[in-house]
C-alpha cells in the first residue's frame, strides 16, 4: 500500500499560516472598505503556501516547475488585465474551468502513479480520487460550456434533446459503477480512469446545456462550489491539509450564493438546474392582444428626467450588453447637478452572476453606496418621480405579483410601476427570458424609448445638457 | 478505515465547510462578483498539488502532467487575485456624501 510520504512539520505549519491568512481575507470582503486589503492577505497566504511547498523536501527537481509558474502566471495577469468588467461572468466561469482541470490532473496524476507502480490503493483514498476525478472533470466541461454560452460563441438558449435526462442519469450512473470497480479492486486500473473521465467530462456538458442564459447566476454559483469541493477531494488524494481546508471554504461559498440566487427568483434550486426554464414560451401568460404601448421622444423622456426629483435606475443584463454604464452614470451626473436626486435599484439576479450590476456600475464610478439592494429600495418607489428601466425585463414585471398562472409568479421584483412615471429603455417589444409579456409595457404610466440602450442614453445626456 | 489521518481530514472538511458558511454568509451582494472571483483564486490553491506532482522527481509522464496542472492552476490563482483586486479598486463611496 503506498503511503505518499509526509509534508515536513515547517511546511504543514507555513500552510496553517496560510489558512489564517485565507480566513482573515475572506473575512474582509464583508464591506467594500476593507476588501481591498483582504484581497491581498489572502494573496500572501497563497504565496506563503507555494513557496512553502516549494521549500518542502518532497519537491526535488525545479525546472517543470519554474517553467509552470512563468506560463501560468503570465497568462493570468493578462486575461485578468484585458477582460471587461462586463465580461466578468466569462472570466469568473473559465477560471473555474481552468483551476478545475489542474485539479482533474494532479487527481490522475496520482492515480497513474499508483497504477505504474501495481500498488494497492487505500479504500479512503481510492473514493477521494474517484470523486475528484468527477467533481473536477464535470466542473470542467461544465464551466467551459458555462463559458461558450456567456462569451456567446454559443447560443445562450437552453438546448435540450430527447430523453436529455435519461442520459444524464445513465452517465451519472456509469460514473458510480467506474468509481465502484475501481474501488472495489482496490487497484488503479488504466482504463477504468480513461472511462471516468470521460463521463464525468460529458456530465458537465449534459447539466449545463439546458440551462438557459438568465440562469447563469445560479450555474457560476454551482460551478464554484464544485471547483472547490474539487480541490478538496484532491486534497484528500495527496493527503494535504491546506487543499483541504481551502477548498472546503470555498465549496460553502458556491453553496450560500446558489442559495441567495434562488430566493431572488422564489424557485427551488432543482428547479433551476433541471426544468429547462425559458423553453416553455408565453403559453401561460397573458397575451398582449389589444394592447398598446406608448413611445415617448428622447426629449420629453429627458424633460421628465430633468425635473424629476428622485430617479431610481434599474439596470439590467441589457445595460451590460450595451456597455452603457458610463452613459448611465453620466446621464446620473447630470440629474444630479440639477439638484435631483439617482439611485440603482439592483435585483440578486440582474446581470449574469452575482453582484454583476455592481461591478460594471462600479467601473463606471458609480458610488456603491448609491446602490441598493431590492428590500432596501422597494418602498422608495412609491416617492420616485421616474423609474428608469435599462435592460432589464423580468426583474420588474408586475405578473410575478399579480398573475398566478405566470412563470415567474412568486418571484420578489422591483417595484418599479409604483413610480410616478415609468421610462423603459428598450430594443423592439421582444420577451424577457422568461418568454413572457410584461404588463408593465402596458402600463399607463410608462413610456417606451425603443432603440439601443446607449444610443438613447447618448440622445437623453444630450437633451438634458440642452435644456436650461 | 480507522485511519486517524483520514478521519482528521474529514474533520477539517466538515468544520472548513461550515466556517466558509459563516464567512461568506455575511458578505453584501454588492461585492458578490469580487467574492467570488476572490473564492476562485483561493481554488487555485491546487497549485500546490501541481508543484508536489512536477517537482516530484518522477518520471515524464509526471513532469508534463505536474507542468500542465501547475500552469493551469497558475493562471488561475494570478488571474483570480489580479481581477479581484482590479474589481475591488473600481468601488468608491459617493465623496459628496461626506459633507
Amino acid at each position: 500500500m503506498t503511503e505518499p510520504t509526509l509534508l515536513s512539520t515547517q511546511t504543514l505549519l507555513a500552510y496553517l499560516v496560510a489558512a489564517g491568512f485565507f480566513i482573515v481575507g475572506l473575512k474582509r470582503l464583508n464591506s467594500p472598505a476593507t476588501a481591498r486589503l483582504g484581497n491581498t492577505i489572502s494573496g500572501i497566504g497563497m504565496a506563503i503556501a507555494v513557496i512553502a511547498t516549494l521549500l518542502d523536501k518532497k519537491v526535488v527537481t525545479y525546472g517543470t516547475i519554474a517553467a509552470g509558474l512563468v506560463v501560468g502566471g503570465a497568462v493570468g495577469l493578462f486575461m485578468a488585465r484585458r477582460a471587461k468588467m462586463t465580461e466578468m461572468p466569462q472570466l469568473v466561469a473559465l477560471l473555474h474551468g481552468i483551476g478545475s482541470l489542474a485539479a482533474l490532473i494532479v487527481a490522475g496524476a496520482e492515480y497513474i502513479r499508483v497504477a505504474q507502480a501495481h500498488d494497492q490503493m487505500a479504500l479512503a483514498s481510492g473514493i477521494a480520487t474517484q470523486v475528484s476525478i468527477a467533481i473536477g472533470g464535470f466542473t470542467f466541461s461544465g464551466s467551459i460550456i458555462a463559458f461558450a454560452k456567456l462569451h456567446e460563441i454559443m447560443t445562450g438558449k437552453p438546448i435540450l434533446f430527447p430523453g436529455m435526462r435519461f442520459v444524464t442519469g445513465l452517465t451519472l450512473l456509469g460514473i458510480i459503477v467506474f468509481g465502484y470497480a475501481q474501488v472495489h479492486a482496490f487497484a488503479a486500473p488504466l482504463d477504468v480512469f480513461y472511462g471516468a473521465v470521460g463521463l464525468s467530462l460529458l456530465l458537465g456538458v449534459l447539466f449545463v446545456l439546458p440551462i438557459g442564459g438568465a440562469d447563469m447566476p445560479v450555474v457560476i454559483s454551482v460551478l464554484n462550489s464544485s471547483a472547490g469541493v474539487a480541490a478538496a477531494m484532491v486534497g484528500f488524494v495527496i493527503q494535504n491539509p491546506i487543499l483541504i481546508l481551502s477548498g472546503s471554504l470555498i465549496g460553502s461559498a458556491g453553496i450560500i450564493l446558489s442559495q441567495i440566487m434562488c430566493r431572488a427568483m422564489n424557485r427551488s434550486l432543482t428547479n433551476v438546474l433541471f426544468s429547462a426554464f425559458g423553453t416553455a414560451t408565453a403559453k401561460s401568460a397573458k397575451s398582449s392582444a389589444g394592447l398598446t404601448v406608448k413611445s415617448i421622444t428622447p426629449e420629453d423622456a429627458a424633460m421628465q428626467l430633468a425635473y424629476a426629483q428622485l430617479v431610481i435606475v434599474v439596470p439590467g443584463y441589457g445595460l451590460a450588453v450595451a456597455q452603457a454604464q458610463h452613459l448611465v452614470r453620466e446621464l446620473g451626473d447630470l440629474i444630479e447637478k440639477r439638484g435631483g436626486e439617482v439611485r440603482y435599484a439592483v435585483h440578486p439576479v440582474a446581470g449574469r452572476m452575482p453582484g454583476h450590476m455592481n461591478v460594471v456600475l462600479a467601473e463606471a464610478n458609480v458610488a456603491y453606496d448609491k446602490l441598493f439592494e431590492m428590500e432596501a429600495i422597494n418602498d422608495e418607489f412609491d416617492r420616485a418621480d421616474v423609474a428608469l428601466v435599462v435592460g432589464a425585463n423580468d426583474v420588474v414585471n408586475p405578473a410575478a405579483r399579480t398573475d398566478p398562472t405566470s412563470p415567474i409568479y412568486g418571484m420578489p421584483i422591483l417595484n418599479a410601476d409604483h413610480a410616478k412615471s415609468c421610462i423603459v429603455l428598450k430594443r423592439g417589444m421582444s420577451a424577457g427570458f422568461a418568454g413572457i409579456e410584461n404588463e408593465l409595457f402596458y402600463a399607463g404610466k410608462t413610456w417606451m424609448l425603443f432603440g439601443d440602450a446607449k444610443a438613447s442614453l447618448t440622445k437623453l445626456v444630450a437633451e438634458i445638457k440642452g435644456i436650461a | 478505515m480507522s485511519d486517524p489521518a483520514f478521519f482528521g481530514n474529514l474533520a477539517m472538511f466538515v468544520l472548513a465547510t461550515f466556517l466558509g458558511v459563516e464567512l461568506i454568509g455575511r458578505v453584501p451582494p454588492t461585492l458578490h462578483t469580487p467574492l467570488m472571483s476572490a473564492a476562485n483564486a483561493v481554488c487555485g490553491i491546487v497549485v500546490i498539488g501541481a508543484i508536489i506532482v512536477a517537482g516530484g522527481g518522477n518520471d515524464w509522464i509526471a513532469r508534463i502532467l505536474g507542468f500542465a496542472a501547475t500552469a493551469l492552476a497558475m493562471v488561475n490563482v494570478v488571474g483570480g487575485y489580479a481581477v479581484t483586486g482590479r474589481m475591488l479598486g473600481m468601488f468608491r463611496k459617493d465623496e459628496k456624501k461626506k459633507e
